[in-house]
């Protein structure tokens, strides 16, 4: 079947099977390898991307799905070479490990922030329980979604990618 | 001259490349014509194999090659394992079966296809015609002699027998007051690194180098063993650890699949990349703990102990992976914890059932140890009506008796136990929250108060006590334009070295981090290491490259004092300057230092040119990283659901090279250990069949299930190592899960409970609570 796929704002056009994975889509034809694959049965998270706004999990969504889609993904984050605050918050409150979760983590917790700009710590843990993380213990994760929420509401960015 | 970087809460080098996305794990990396290799797996715990039909699977387009058990094994070396134990039944696993199938999930045939999809369908397209034969899946029965065995050429199913005693326990316990008896089961975990394993391999010309890609955190061992397995020369082999997605141990190993895909790109000759599932890594990497302890402990009647007894029996799997047998013998160095036990017996037993392997988890047989002596005080506790903290306090070695030889024959190197453990209490208000344990109780609400004091054992190790070296390599180069490069043997895969192993070169050399740059996990670039475990990388791979580092300091300071006509003893880094103490107007420039060492025009007599230097650091000991934690319950009584409410965790590792690093090992570590006390389990059932086996059916722990940790240190620097740090890798997972455990059985103290297994469920509190009153 053949695809137009935006991904970071770049138009992805190809013909591929109808059981192709959205995530296999991103890493495999589009070469963006930022977006990670954890579990295959939608627990873990790592694959989260945007896909028209929302956060989904890429490893069970078939490409063909997100036909016409506008998706961002890890490397869509930052724009001009500055870090995007989440990408930044992950940094400065030590909110990664081994860095496996990491992008999926972000890009949940961007919908997480989009949907309540100044969320509560049990909010946020809350939100996040479709992510999983084996190395931080999730606490620097937790902070770091709080430091992004304060520098954002300083200078507001209304969407991943602008 | 105080440090300026160590001791700081500096942000990791590691991360903009992290959190970016354009780090490169195995599965990222491509290489032209790469081919993807599948593998089918038995579905059956134990059975006969009685016929392969691979047909189907050869007709579908893109498929290249199919190999089974009986061609890889007269190609190919078993899976390596170590372990020098005496009549050690060794329980060799070739990389594919031959003739029989032994635990669910194991290797039948390997399938590589031009892309992964058409890889998996000719996988599954493989017809395995199974004699099913009896599992055996209960260790205890798996014993006996009516048992079904898994080899026809071992007598029994009973892979070693090991013990040992110190002092004499039948004296100890004619002599007790009290005997507390109870049986832990430490349930069997999968440690779950969230980037599966994965390994891809090319030969690559004109050189015919095998180069491997592998998430791992031992790329050396790695190279040993796949040279010998996948029989190449060594030094045609180069193994490349790209960004590892954590190991927990887990990739401390060497897999099946990684000499398949060795051995598939060199028959094939083209790349070829296998990338495991979570499925596939429920089921066939290995699995940590799996032991029943059953333990005694003889006390007089004021709380002293006076001996210990001790049996470990091993659930080990089908087959070895590189330390299956020897960690249940490490639950015996550290059975004492950190208490004087003057008379201690323990006794392993390994046994082998159908299962996949238990090696190395986070912890290692620590863990198990830690449990079982941190239960059985708090069940004395319970006995003699004495408080948890006093009965704790009275068995610890004083600080003025270290080094401390203890009865599992281990020598701890500092300490001071009961400042941590009075620090933890202070933190969690101890006795505030006794208080309002007995308010909760007057209304009959269930609220538990858990402590544990634990040391460990890290820094592996001296090379003696391990199986294949137990130093490591450090190598320093500082460039001609000053720069600074180290290569280090430790392979880190999350631990963050590249940050905190530049803060201890920059302060060495009067530099700043930025300066310098840490490298690893290649072995065509790093000298020979051994690798990251057991909480090593920065007290024995950082001190390896700080003597290398000071190598070089020797060697500017006599070229420096060459140019400045003073003596290499009044030389001091000082800010990008060397400078002559005690003459301050009198100073030469790092930068000039360095540039004469390799002009070479100008060097004093007998120096030579270059700045470049490696080091192998033998450590004398171990190091024992010690704590208490505090943990406090709160208990549904209609549910049972039990919540933590507060988590006070003190920990001394030593000296700190940078807290946030320490404070994430911590929380890590913590959220697994508790986990491990209210979560996690791989279930097998009564045939073999693997029950938990994708994230779906095995409880992973998630945010919302902690509450914020509080945590604190006290810091009693090692004396094994100059750096004075211990490590803390481990730390959390070793000390929280008998905190938590304790906590619950002292919420349900009141109805006469004495200990509940792991893991807690609110399904196993219910049940407990059912039919029963408070006293």
């Amino acid at each position: 079947m053949h695809v137009k796929i935006t991904i970071n704002g770049k138009l992805y056009e190809a013909d591929i099977e109808p059981r192709l994975l959205l995530t296999h889509f991103i890493r495999d034809n589009a070469r963006l390898t930022g977006t990670h694959i954890g579990c295959e049965t939608s627990i873990c998270g790592a694959c989260t991307v945007l896909a028209n706004g929302l956060a989904v999990k890429s490893c069970t969504m078939f490409a063909v799905q997100a036909d016409g889609a506008n998706l961002v993904t890890i490397e869509g984050m930052a724009q001009d070479g500055n870090l995007h605050p989440l990408q930044e918050g992950f940094w400065e409150e030590h909110g990664l490990q081994c860095g496996y979760c990491t992008p999926g983590m972000i890009m949940c917790s961007h919908q997480v922030l989009s949907r309540n700009p100044s969320p509560s710590e049990q909010e946020i843990r809350s939100a996040l329980g479709g992510n999983l993380c084996r190395c931080t213990g999730y606490q620097n994760i937790v902070k770091a979604v709080q430091w992004a929420s304060r520098k954002l509401e300083r200078a507001p960015r209304v969407a991943a990618g602008d | 001259m105080s440090p300026r970087f160590v001791g700081q809460a500096l942000k990791r080098k590691e991360d903009p490349r992290l959190v970016s996305g354009t780090s490169t794990y195995v599965d990222d990396v491509v290489i032209p014509g790469m081919l993807h290799m599948a593998v089918t797996r038995s579905i059956h715990a134990h059975a006969r194999i009685k016929r392969i039909d691979i047909s189907k699977a050869q007709k579908l387009p893109g498929v290249v090659a199919i190999v089974m058990g009986d061609e890889v094994a007269a190609n190919c070396g078993p899976v390596p394992s170590a372990g020098e134990i005496p009549d050690l039944k060794r329980a060799q696993k070739p990389l594919l079966a031959v003739g029989k199938v032994r635990f669910v999930g194991e290797p039948i045939a390997a399938v590589v296809a031009a892309d992964r999809y058409v890889a998996r369908d000719a996988a599954d397209l493989i017809e395995v015609e199974y004699e099913p034969l009896p599992a055996v899946v209960n260790p205890e029965s798996a014993m006996e002699s009516s048992s079904p065995r898994l080899y026809d050429e071992f007598s029994d199913n009973i892979a070693f027998r090991s013990g040992f005693e110190s002092g004499s326990t039948d004296e100890a316990f004619k002599n007790a007051d009290v005997i507390v008896k109870e049986r832990f089961k430490n349930q069997r975990l999968a440690p779950i690194a969230m980037e599966p394993r994965g390994t891809a391999a090319n030969v690559q010309m004109p050189d015919n180098e095998l180069v491997v890609w592998s998430s791992t955190q031992v790329p050396h061992l790695l190279r040993t063993q796949l040279a010998l397995m996948v029989r190449v020369p060594e030094n045609k082999v180069r193994v490349i650890a790209p960004e590892v997605g954590g190991g927990f141990g887990s990739k401390c190993d060497i897999y099946s699949e990684d000499g398949l895909v060795a051995y598939l790109a060199r028959k094939i000759g083209r790349p070829v990349k296998w990338i495991e599932s979570r499925c596939e890594n429920i089921a066939a990497t290995i699995h940590g703990r799996d032991q029943i302890n059953d333990v005694e402990l003889a006390l007089q009647k004021d709380g002293t102990i006076l001996g210990m007894r001790v049996k470990v029996t091993a659930d080990l799997g089908a087959y070895f992976q590189l330390l299956t047998p020897i960690i249940p013998t490490l639950t015996g160095l550290l059975a004492p914890g950190c208490y004087k036990v003057p008379a201690l017996k323990f006794d392993v037993v390994g046994v082998l059932t159908n299962k996949m392997a238990t090696d190395a988890y986070r912890g290692a047989g620590r863990p198990e140890a830690t449990y079982l002596v941190e239960r059985i005080v708090d069940v004395a506790a319970q006995a003699l009506k004495m408080d948890p903290a006093e009965i704790r306090r009275r068995n610890f070695p004083r600080p003025e008796e270290f080094p401390f030889k203890t009865s599992g024959g281990v020598v701890y190197d500092s300490a001071n136990y009961e400042a941590a453990l009075n620090l933890a209490l202070e933190r969690a208000d101890y006795k505030g929250l006794r208080k309002k344990q007995a308010e909760l109780r007057k209304q009959g609400k269930l609220m538990g108060i858990g402590l544990s004091s634990y040391v460990e054992i890290c820094a592996m190790g001296p090379s003696v006590a391990m199986p294949a070296g137990g130093w490591e390599s450090g190598n320093v180069r500082i460039e001609p334009t000053g720069k600074v490069t180290v290569l280090t043997g430790s392979s880190p895969h999350g631990q963050g070295q590249e940050t905190s192993f530049a803060q201890i070169v920059a302060d060495e050399l009067g530099l700043t981090p930025d300066d310098v740059v840490v490298l690893h996990g290649d072995t065509a670039r790093i000298p020979y290491g051994i690798g990251t475990f057991g909480s090593r990388a920065t007290a024995v791979g950082g001190t390896a490259m700080l003597f290398a580092v000071r190598d070089l300091k020797e060697k500017l300071k006599k070229i420096a004092a060459h140019l400045l006509q003073t003596t290499p003893e009044k030389i001091d880094f000082v800010g990008g300057k060397l400078v002559v103490t005690g003459d301050s107007g009198r100073s030469i420039n790092y930068t000039d230092v360095v540039s004469a060492a390799y002009m070479a025009r100008n060097l004093p007599p007998g120096v030579e040119p270059g700045l470049d230097a490696t080091r192998f650091y033998e450590p004398s000991n171990f190091t024992f990283p010690f704590g208490t934690h505090v943990c406090v319950v709160e208990i549904d009584g209609e549910t049972g659901e039990p919540q933590i409410t507060k988590y006070v965790a003190v920990d001394d590792c030593g000296n700190v090279i940078n807290p946030l690093l320490v404070e994430g090992q911590v929380h890590g570590g913590l959220v697994q250990g508790i986990a491990q006390a209210l979560h996690e389990e791989v279930v097998y059932d009564e045939n073999g069949q693997l029950l938990t086996g994708s994230l779906m059916d095995y409880a992973l722990p998630r945010a919302h299930d902690f509450p914020e940790f509080e945590l604190d240190r006290t810091v009693t620097p090692s004396p094994v190592n100059p750096l004075g740090v211990k490590g803390v890798g481990e730390a959390g997972t070793i000390g929280s899960t008998p905190a938590v455990v304790n906590a619950i059985v002292d919420a349900l103290s009141p109805f006469g409970i004495t200990h509940i297994d792991m893991p807690v469920r609110s399904e196993k509190i219910w049940k407990v609570l059912k039919g029963r009153k408070a006293s």
